[in-house]
């Protein structure tokens, strides 16, 4: 059996008093989509904006291929990483934000080569040539030259995708990626989010509160609720036949509200 | 007492050369305060607190404390301990720490308002520290705080005849010296006061123009 792309075991957090994460353990193999739903509150969120080194974990651990994301060894021991360490973590993981986070001053063209010429040392000419297949993709090649208040929310988030693209990550972490759009905005989001599952290999952690997305696009759908996984499985098991009662319970309210599973 | 214009004409030519060291002074000054400014709202920001508290203290000190007694110990004190400036220089030095202290409060209040998740951002594309600052933060922060700066260097602009006290020979000094000379206060005078509105004037309209061009940033 392959080894775990991304292997969570026994990591705590806390705001203040407030235990957003307990003890939680996950493994998520590569090419794995996974689909991180719950109520607000519950962890989901956290555990991207960890895995993207933006929280610190109060404890427990998380490898990366294999490798510490927030200790290295040193002199036989296991220490806290450096920033020079974080750094190359980094390099394998990538994230969507739910308000985009373009960079304002910034026309689309360079906010997708920005990172790869800064980080990367890619010539300017061959990283437009791969921003400009990026946006191609993403359907947002004729707006290279805009600047991102000239954009619509969802072309703002393909442009977003097409950022975090561009360095090539093994990890796509998307976070609440549709929630700021307005709804006839989601589904061009939505498709380039199926052709990127269908077309790479890429990992990829979703949170999200679009159901019917979610099971269409995930291998594996974990439930959280109060900083724990309380249930995991394929979409149908998990849609379908709950068997949790707080997932029952969870799924019964949000197709109360209107969404679609 | 009359106006004489043909005394005006007279003077005029020493008025101007105190004008030049005045807009001299103002601009190094700026210069100054711009450099100083940006140095204590990122120590401020330093994670060690111990620089972060000394740079806090210093500059509520400064802030603290009048800018003439400040000119004075710069100009009269320090040679005490064998450290001699030129009186521009040490003009020039203390325009920019005093208004440095105010300056770094724009700073402040400007890299504030870039919205947490620019740096979130930048950290997911992987920047360093130092490029989140030039290529991300900065850009964003300076623009809209640029009105706020040019009104400090207006109101720097109106102190420099402080530095009369320390012997520079800007405006002010030179029509006390001409008043000195002459035993006529009211031309010269007059006509420091008449330099200073002409020039705040033309500040202000470029101030209005830089509100208008820098004054927001669309997102």
């Amino acid at each position: 059996m392959a080894e775990p792309i991304i292997a969570i075991d026994g990591i705590t957090k806390s705001f203040g008093a407030f235990k957003v994460l307990d003890k939680l353990s996950l493994q998520v193999m590569p090419g794995e989509k996974l689909a991180l739903i719950g109520p607000s509150g519950s962890g989901k969120t956290t555990i991207l904006r960890i895995l993207m080194t933006l929280e610190r974990i109060d404890s427990g651990h998380i490898r990366i291929e294999g490798e510490e994301l927030y200790h290295m060894p040193k002199n036989g021991s296991l220490v806290a990483a450096d920033e020079r360490h974080l750094t190359r973590m980094r390099q394998k993981i990538g994230m969507v934000f739910q308000l985009f986070n373009l960079f304002p001053h910034m026309c689309v063209l360079d906010n997708v080569t920005l990172a790869p010429r800064l980080t990367k040392g890619t010539p300017r000419e061959a990283a437009e040539k791969r921003a400009m297949d990026l946006l191609d993709m993403v359907g947002m090649s004729a707006k290279a030259k805009a600047m991102p208040a000239q954009l619509s929310g969802g072309q703002k988030q393909r442009v977003a995708i097409a950022r975090a693209l561009a360095l090539s990550p093994k990890i796509m972490l998307f976070d609440e990626v549709t929630s700021a759009l307005d709804p006839e905005l989601v589904e061009e989001v939505l498709n380039v989010m199926r052709k990127l599952a269908s077309e790479t290999d890429m990992t990829m952690l979703l949170v999200t509160h679009e159901m019917g997305f979610a099971h269409d696009f995930a291998d594996r759908v974990l439930f959280f609720d109060r900083g724990r996984i309380v249930e995991e499985g394929k979409p149908d098991e998990i849609f379908r036949n709950p068997k949790q009662e707080r997932t029952q319970t969870f799924l019964r309210k949000i197709i109360a509200a209107g969404h679609r599973v | 007492m009359e106006w004489d214009w043909e005394f005006v004409w007279q003077i005029m030519p020493t008025m101007i050369q105190g004008v030049k060291i005045t807009i001299l002074a103002t601009i190094l000054g700026s210069a100054l305060a711009v450099v100083v400014g940006l140095a204590i709202a990122l120590l401020r920001r330093s994670p060690s607190r111990l620089v972060s508290g000394t740079t806090g203290l210093i500059a509520e000190f400064i802030r603290g404390t009048p800018l003439l007694v400040q000119l004075y110990f710069i100009f009269y004190v320090l040679p005490d301990i064998g450290i001699l400036l030129p009186p521009l220089v040490a003009g020039v030095i203390g325009l920019g720490l005093h208004y440095g202290t105010y300056t770094a409060e724009v700073y402040r209040a400007g890299i504030d308002n870039v919205p947490r998740g620019q740096w979130e951002a930048a950290k997911a594309c992987n920047l360093s520290a130092n490029q989140t600052w030039t290529r991300i933060i900065l850009p964003q922060a300076i623009p809209p705080m640029i009105p706020a700066l040019a009104n400090y260097f207006i109101a720097m602009f109106k102190e420099t005849p402080l530095l009369s006290a320390i012997t520079v020979l800007e405006l002010m000094n030179q029509a006390k010296s001409v008043a000195n000379t002459y035993y006529r206060y009211i031309e010269p005078i007059t006509l420091v006061g008449a330099f200073f509105l002409v020039i705040s004037l033309i500040s202000v309209i470029a101030l209005r123009w830089l509100e208008h061009r820098y004054g927001r940033i669309e997102r």
